[in-house]
C-alpha cells in the first residue's frame, strides 16, 4: 500500500493551488458568478495552458494523465477554490465520451479541448430521469446517412458555451450518442444561472441535425463509465470545498470574540469541529476507495462510487451546514467566502445521483 | 386534558377561512407559496386588510386597538394563514415594540407611536445586532451621549431586516460605558430621515436583499424616544425577546412546508415511479412529520401557560431550537425531493423578471428558500444561545 501521491501529481496540485490562490479570489470569482458568460475565458486558457485538461486524458491522446487519482488531484484543487468554471462537464463528460467513441475526424476536438479551444457539453438527463443514467426518452430518426434527433435534455451545464453538444438518444433496446451542433436548426437552448455557479441550460431538439459518435444503441456502459469518473471528480471537488468551509470555519473561531473570548475556547463549538474535522478524514478516505476502483469492473467500481457519495451526502450537508452555523450571520452573506464554497457542498448532491440515490444502488449492487 | 377545539374555537377557524378567502388575492398567495420577494406595497397591502377587520394587532390589548385574541385563538390564525398561503405579519412594530411601548413607554409614547404602528405610517425595523456583538449582545457599542434635549448617536448596527422600507427604528444603546455591560444600555427610538443615517444593503447567500446595515453618524435623537428610564433597556430588550420567540417554533410555516414537499414527492418521477413511494425519500418525510405533530402540541402547551400569566422561559428556547431544526429539515427534503431541478439558480425569478428558470414541480424557488432558512437557527438567539439558556435556567433551579 502506498498512499502518496506521484511526484508528477503532487507538482500539478502544488501548481494548480498556487494559481488558483493567486488569481481566483473571492472578489474575482463573485465577478464570474455574476457575468454573463457565467465563467471567465481568460481563466479557462490560462489553466488549460497550466495542462488542468491535459491531466485528466490519457498520453497517447495529448495528455498525461487520465487516471481516477489524476482527476481527484486536479478537481480536489478546482473545489478548494470554489472554480465555477465547468471543466467537469467539458472536459471529463463530454471530453470524455468522445475520447472514447470518436473516429478519426471527431477525435480532433479533444486535442482542441486539451488547449481550451473548443468548450462542449453533455445533454443527458431529462425531465423525467432524475437520476436514471438509462432513462432516456429522445427519439432518432434516421433518413439514409441522415440522422435527427427529437426530445428534451434537462439542465444541461455549459449547453450555451458548446461549440458541440454530446447528446444521448434511445435507439432500439440501448441508447446511442451524437454530435449536435447547437447553432443549428430544430435546436432550443434556454440558459440560466445556477445556484452554486455557472450556467447550464434547457435543451430542447426537434429534428435536430445529428452527427453519429460511436456504434447504435451500445453506448451505455460508456456513458456509466463517464459518470463513475465524473462523480470521481465531483466528489474531489466537494472535498476540496469541505475543506476549505472547515479551514475558514477554524480560522473564524480563532479569530471571532463573543463574551470576552474567542470563540475556540467554547468547548462546545471544539467538539462540533473536531466532528468536521473526523468526517473530512472520512470523506478523503471514501474518495481514495472510488478512485481507485474506477478501472475495476463495472458492478464492483460502482458499488465502491456509491458508498462514497453516499457518504459524501451526509458529510457535505453536515458540513456545509455546522460552517455556516458555527459562523453565524457573516456566513450567511453572499460576499464572504463560505457563502458560495457551502453551495458548492449541497448542490453536489444533486449531481449524478444524491445520498438516497446511491444509497439505494449501493444496496442493490451489494445483494447482486 | 383535552386536545380538542371548543366550539367556539371552532366558529373562529371557520371566520378566519372566510377571511382569508374573502381579502387574500390569489396573486399575492402564489407569490408566498412560490417564495418570491414580497414588495413594500404587498405587505402594507395586506397589513391595511387585517387592519380594518381589527385583526392586526393579534396579541395586543383592546384598549391600545389590539384584537386581543388568546393563544388558541393566534395559534388558528397562524395555522390557516399558512395553509392558505397568506403574507406573514411584518413582526418589527406590531410583535415586538408595540408590547415594549405598552409595558414601559410613556402615555404620550403610547398615543403617538401605537396608532402609527396599525395604520401603517410607520414602518418599524430593529437595532439590535452590530458586527462586534450578535450572540453577546450586550456588549454592544452604538452610543449614545446626553446633549440638552437629545441624545447624539454613533455606531452601527447589522442584519437590520427590512431596514430599506423602514422610516423608524428602535435601538439598543450604550449610555453608560463605565458600568456593568447590561446597566449602561437605553432603548431609543429614531427617526431614520434624520441626518447621519445611513442604510446599507446586505446581500445574502441566496441573492436576495433582506438585511441591511445601519449606520448612525451624529444622529442628533429628541430625549422624548427614550423609551422607559435610561440605562434600563437590557430589561425592556429581554422582555421584547420572548415575546419575539413565542412565535417562533413556526408550527404553521413547517406545516405548510411539509405539504409543500409530500405534493411534491407525488409529481417526481423516481426509478420509474413517484418519489412518493420511494421508503428511503418517505421515511425522512415520515420522520420529521412525526416530530412536527409532537412539536405542535409542546408548542400548545406553551402558549397556554403564557396565556394563563406562565412567562415563556427555558421551554421558549426549546421550542425556537426544535423548530427551527425541524423546518430546516424540511427545506432539505424540498431539495432533495426536486433532484437536478434544485440547481437553477432562481433569485432573479422574482416579480418583473422574465428570466425562464425551469420549475417543471410547480414549487418555486426551493434551494434559495433552503440557503436562506439557514438563518433561522442564527437569528433572534442563535441556536447555541438557546442551548446555553436551557442549561443554564434547568442547572441553576438544582443549585
Amino acid at each position: 500500500m502506498n498512499f502518496d501521491l506521484t511526484e508528477e501529481r503532487q507538482m500539478l496540485s502544488d501548481t494548480l493551488r498556487r494559481y488558483l490562490a493567486d488569481k481566483y479570489d473571492t472578489k474575482t470569482r463573485n465577478e464570474i458568478l455574476t457575468s454573463e458568460a457565467g465563467f471567465s475565458a481568460e481563466i479557462w486558457s490560462q489553466m488549460a495552458d497550466l495542462g488542468v485538461i491535459g491531466a485528466l486524458f490519457t498520453e497517447d491522446l495529448g495528455g498525461f494523465g487520465g487516471g481516477g487519482f489524476d482527476i481527484a488531484v486536479v478537481f480536489e484543487e478546482l473545489g478548494r477554490a470554489g472554480v465555477v468554471e465547468p471543466f467537469l462537464d467539458c472536459a471529463v463528460l463530454a471530453g470524455g465520451l468522445i475520447d472514447d467513441l470518436a473516429n478519426a475526424e471527431q477525435m480532433e476536438m479533444v486535442s482542441g479541448l486539451i488547449w481550451g479551444q473548443v468548450q462542449l457539453a453533455f445533454a443527458h438527463g431529462e425531465p423525467q430521469s432524475r437520476y436514471d443514467i438509462a432513462d432516456v426518452q429522445t427519439q432518432v430518426a434516421t433518413a439514409g446517412d441522415e440522422v435527427a434527433l427529437t426530445g428534451r435534455k434537462a439542465v444541461v451545464v455549459n449547453a450555451e458555451a458548446a461549440d458541440q453538444l454530446v447528446v444521448s438518444a434511445k435507439e432500439g433496446d440501448g441508447v446511442s450518442l451524437f454530435l449536435v451542433n447547437p447553432m443549428a436548426n430544430g435546436v432550443t437552448v434556454q440558459g440560466y444561472p445556477l445556484i452554486s455557479g455557472g450556467r447550464a441550460a434547457e435543451v430542447t431538439l426537434e429534428n435536430a441535425p445529428a452527427t453519429r459518435l460511436g456504434a447504435a444503441g451500445a453506448a451505455l456502459p460508456v456513458i456509466e463509465t463517464m459518470m463513475a469518473r465524473a462523480t470521481v471528480a465531483q466528489m474531489a471537488e466537494c472535498l476540496g470545498a469541505m475543506s476549505t468551509a472547515v479551514d475558514l470555519t477554524q480560522d473564524y473561531l480563532i479569530t471571532r470574540q463573543q463574551f470576552g473570548r474567542p470563540l475556540a475556547t467554547f468547548q462546545a463549538l471544539q467538539h462540533r469541529l473536531a466532528d468536521m474535522l473526523t468526517e473530512l478524514e472520512l470523506a478523503r478516505s471514501a474518495l481514495i476507495n472510488a478512485a481507485g476502483h474506477l478501472e475495476a469492473d463495472p458492478m464492483e467500481r460502482d458499488r465502491q462510487i456509491s458508498a462514497a457519495k453516499s457518504l459524501f451526502g451526509r458529510v457535505g450537508r453536515l458540513i456545509a451546514e455546522e460552517s455556516i452555523q458555527m459562523h453565524g450571520g457573516i456566513a450567511m452573506t453572499q460576499e464572504y467566502e463560505l457563502a458560495h464554497i457551502a453551495k458548492r457542498i449541497v448542490m453536489a448532491d444533486h449531481r449524478f445521483g444524491d445520498e438516497d440515490w446511491h444509497l439505494e444502488r449501493f444496496i442493490a449492487l451489494s445483494a447482486a | 386534558m383535552d386536545l380538542s377545539y371548543s366550539d367556539a374555537d371552532l366558529a373562529f377557524r371557520d371566520e378566519v377561512r372566510a377571511f382569508l378567502a374573502e381579502n387574500l388575492d390569489p396573486a399575492m398567495s402564489e407569490k408566498v407559496r412560490l417564495g418570491k420577494d414580497l414588495t413594500k406595497a404587498d405587505m402594507e397591502d395586506w397589513h391595511a386588510k387585517l387592519n380594518a377587520r381589527g385583526w392586526l394587532a393579534q396579541n395586543w390589548p383592546k384598549e391600545f386597538g389590539g384584537a386581543e385574541w388568546s393563544a388558541t385563538q393566534r395559534n388558528i390564525f397562524e395555522t390557516e394563514a399558512y395553509r392558505a398561503n397568506a403574507p406573514r405579519i411584518v413582526p418589527f412594530g406590531l410583535a415586538m415594540l408595540g408590547p415594549v411601548l405598552q409595558k414601559f413607554g410613556n402615555k404620550a409614547q403610547q398615543d403617538h407611536w401605537l396608532p402609527r404602528i396599525l395604520s401603517g405610517a410607520d414602518w418599524w425595523c430593529q437595532g439590535y445586532s452590530e458586527p462586534g456583538a450578535g450572540s453577546d449582545l450586550a456588549s454592544l457599542k452604538t452610543r449614545a451621549v446626553r446633549d440638552g434635549d437629545h441624545y447624539i448617536v454613533n455606531g452601527q448596527k447589522t442584519w437590520t431586516t427590512l431596514g430599506q422600507h423602514a422610516n423608524m427604528i428602535f435601538c439598543l444603546v450604550r449610555t453608560d460605558p463605565d458600568v456593568k455591560q447590561q446597566e449602561g444600555i437605553s432603548f431609543l427610538l429614531i427617526d431614520m430621515d434624520t441626518p447621519g443615517v445611513e442604510v446599507r444593503p446586505i446581500i445574502l447567500l441566496d441573492g436576495c436583499h433582506e438585511v441591511n446595515e445601519v449606520w448612525f453618524t451624529d444622529v442628533r435623537v429628541p430625549v422624548e424616544n427614550l423609551v422607559g428610564e435610561e440605562n434600563k433597556g437590557w430589561t425592556y430588550a429581554k422582555y421584547l425577546l420572548t415575546h419575539e420567540r413565542t412565535n417562533i417554533a413556526g408550527v404553521g410555516a413547517s406545516g405548510a412546508a411539509l405539504d409543500a414537499v409530500r405534493r411534491v414527492a407525488r409529481a417526481v418521477t423516481d426509478n420509474g415511479k413517484p418519489l412518493a413511494q420511494n421508503p428511503h425519500f418517505m421515511a425522512r418525510v415520515a420522520r420529521v412529520e412525526m416530530e412536527l405533530m409532537a412539536l405542535s402540541t409542546f408548542n400548545l402547551r406553551m402558549i397556554a401557560a403564557a396565556g394563563a400569566g406562565g412567562a415563556p422561559g427555558l421551554e421558549a428556547s426549546m421550542l425556537k431550537v426544535k423548530g427551527s431544526v425541524i423546518r430546516q429539515e424540511i427545506n432539505d427534503l424540498a431539495r432533495r425531493a426536486i433532484g437536478p431541478y434544485a440547481l437553477p439558480f432562481a433569485s432573479e425569478a422574482m416579480e418583473g423578471s422574465n428570466s425562464p428558470i425551469p420549475d417543471p414541480f410547480d414549487v418555486g424557488d426551493v434551494t434559495g428558500s433552503h440557503f436562506n432558512n439557514r438563518k433561522i437557527s442564527i437569528f433572534g438567539g442563535s441556536n447555541e444561545v438557546q442551548r446555553n439558556i436551557i442549561a443554564k435556567t434547568a442547572l441553576g433551579a438544582r443549585r
